[in-house]
């Protein structure tokens, strides 16, 4: 039985208190009107001054937009303050939606891991179970905090999603057109539908995984296989609705049909890597005994596999539109190369490139600080992915890499370890009547 | 010079398994394993050294991305530059994405079959090649380990009948 360690605790906390105060700085220093936002935008020079490594790239752009007021304020409308600051006052709120999602979306992409295990009935994975369901346990605060943030979206507390700003659907015909799917209440009730669906499963396979250890028979086996794959297609449906909903509706004009599979292949990688990274974890401090170097590479291979079909499926989309060339469409990847080029072309050498090179021989696989090197900078480059997604519609191009987004990380990356962890010590990390644990006792390749 | 050698046929891989282990065991050489199917660790359990086809592969792949970059380059940017869907093509990095479903065809087109044909060369294999399996049944579900004899015949008779062999025979090569 796995007890969670002092040590990893007061950790866990210390970032969630860290993180906190972040958060809390990122709101209180966001402007309230439009004087403080203006104000803020030509003093941005003075404000972040920091030797982070962004920083150096970012100032010189952040030199050209402070200048711009100065040269023709006078030129400038209302609405064009307003929005600047709608963006600033949106920093604080993306932010926390950015990191929020990110850990929400890792527990995600290990429920169908999972799932997908289960269904296909594999033999090498049993092992790992009690890993996968102890970080889907985080799926109930991270969805509810997801919720939650959507909720106080809808209820007008932030500008995140433009579409639900009932002044600008009036003077939108696109908008207009799209209200009967992007509405307020309609939206809501898809999240709760998804959320409930996805914590059912998670809920249900775990208690019938702990009921397979005490059983005689093979029942709930069979039962969590049946559960598994039915889960499947509903996962493959809502999560594709998820991403429309929760990511690509921040830029209403904008869509991709591949968009779902995009948001899926993030999610997937980043949770197998979570997967290997809590697994090298606990063998480490002497538990899953079982657990060999086999698995270990089995899960390399995974990262290394899905990382390449995640630049297959983000390749797809940007060259078909980069090809095409049509205004409404392009406009996506314009602004990102314009006023997101390091996140941007950085998040491509973080998730392709690296795993790329340093996962390809097969030995490497099998080295624990290799996976764990490589598992960090692929989970810090879907980070920034989501934060592309997220950032340019929201906060434009006052995005930065400060204490409002370290802080969101901090605070969910403390409370995500907390919660899987304590879901871990729960029950014994070794399944025992599993009818494949053998096969995974004994896997070897 | 002729030399003799003893040929075991199993009827298991398990058992093949098996008694490769314990002759390696005996400090034993194995010339040769005839399967008829891939036997998974085979390889390690006779001591093989691994194969180092994944290093020729990557080269491989290398040679077809640089094949692929400078072909596209000449076709579409020196040779004939085309203006396609409004990208006027005199700067190979800016049409790059254009190109890259190209660059990664030809890189697997060359790893594939190029490893593939450095397997047949390696395993001296070509059209046409005489069988070189002794015994025909190691085609069908008979597996036989071939091992060389050196004054010892009546020792790896002994130990070859106690690993669970159906049959040995001795042949000159």
């Amino acid at each position: 039985m796995y007890t969670i360690s002092n040590r990893l605790k007061i950790a866990s906390i210390v970032l969630m208190v860290l993180g906190a105060i972040g958060i809390g700085i990122g709101f209180m220093s966001s402007p309230g009107t439009v004087q403080e936002a203006k104000a803020m935008v030509a003093s941005h020079d003075d404000g972040h001054g920091g030797g982070h490594a962004v920083a150096a790239e970012h100032h010189e752009e952040v030199n050209d937009h402070g200048a711009a007021p100065e040269a023709h304020g006078e030129s400038h409308d209302a609405s064009h303050d307003e929005h600047l600051l709608h963006q600033l006052q949106n920093r604080p709120w993306a932010a926390l939606y950015v990191a929020a999602f990110f850990f929400f979306m890792i527990s995600l992409g290990v429920l169908a891991f999972n799932a997908i295990q289960r269904a296909a009935q594999a033999g090498w994975s049993p092992l790992l179970f009690r890993v996968m369901e102890g970080i889907t346990s985080y799926l109930v605060p991270g969805g509810i905090i997801v919720f939650v943030i959507l909720a106080l979206s809808v209820a007008h507390m932030n500008h995140l999603f433009v579409w639900m700003d009932a002044e600008v659907v009036a003077n939108d015909k696109l908008l207009q057109g799209k209200s009967g799917f992007l509405n307020g209440p309609f939206f809501l009730i898809r999240a709760a539908i998804f959320l409930a669906g996805w914590i059912f499963y998670r809920e249900y396979s775990r208690k019938l995984s702990l009921a397979q250890d005490a059983a005689t028979d093979d029942t709930n086996f069979v039962k969590n296989f049946r559960l598994s794959a039915a889960f499947l297609v509903f996962y493959l449906v809502t999560e594709s609705m998820m991403s429309w909903d929760w990511i690509m509706s921040v830029d209403p004009h904008w869509f991709s049909t591949l968009f779902g599979w995009y948001i899926f292949a993030s999610m997937f990688v980043s949770g197998i890597t979570v997967i290997a990274l809590v697994t090298i974890y606990l063998k480490s401090k002497g538990h899953l005994q079982d657990v060999n170097n086999s698995h270990i590479h089995d899960l390399a291979k995974f990262m290394f596999g899905i990382s390449i079909f995640w630049t297959y499926l983000w390749f797809s989309q940007f060259m078909l539109i980069w090809y095409s060339n049509i205004p409404e469409e392009v406009t996506y990847y314009i602004t990102r190369i314009e006023d997101f080029k390091l996140p941007f072309f950085g998040m491509i050498a973080m998730n392709f490139l690296f795993p790329l090179l340093l996962l390809m021989n097969s030995d490497f696989k099998r080295v624990n600080w290799f996976v764990v090197m490589a598992g960090i900078v692929i989970l810090a480059g879907h980070y920034l992915d989501i934060f592309n997604a997220i950032m340019p519609s929201t906060v434009g191009d006052q995005w930065y890499i400060g204490i409002p987004e370290i802080g969101a990380v901090l605070f969910f990356a403390g409370l995500f370890i907390f919660w899987v962890f304590r879901a871990l010590s729960k029950a014994p990390l070794q399944p025992t009547r599993n009818p494949f644990i053998e096969e995974s006792k004994h896997f070897h390749y | 010079m002729a030399s003799k050698v003893i040929h075991a046929l199993y009827t298991d891989d398990d058992v093949l398994m098996h008694a490769v282990k314990k002759v390696k065991e005996a400090k034993h050489h194995i010339e040769e394993v005839y399967c008829p199917f891939p036997v998974h660790g085979l390889d390690r359990a006779m001591g093989l050294a691994p194969t180092r086809i994944a290093i020729t592969a990557f080269i491989y792949g290398c040679i077809g991305l640089a094949v692929a970059t400078t072909m596209m380059n000449f076709i579409m940017i020196e040779d004939w530059p085309q203006d396609i869907g409004g990208k006027p093509s005199f700067s190979y990095l800016e049409n790059m994405p254009a190109f890259v479903p190209i660059m990664f065809e030809l890189t697997v087109f060359f790893a594939a079959h190029l490893m593939v044909i450095t397997f047949y060369m390696r395993s001296k294999l070509w059209p046409f090649k005489e069988a070189e399996n002794p015994d025909k049944r190691t085609t069908d579900d008979h597996f036989l380990m071939e091992i060389e004899i050196h004054n010892n015949e009546d020792e790896l008779w002994q130990l070859l009948a106690e690993t669970g062999a159906v049959e040995i025979n001795i042949s000159e090569k």
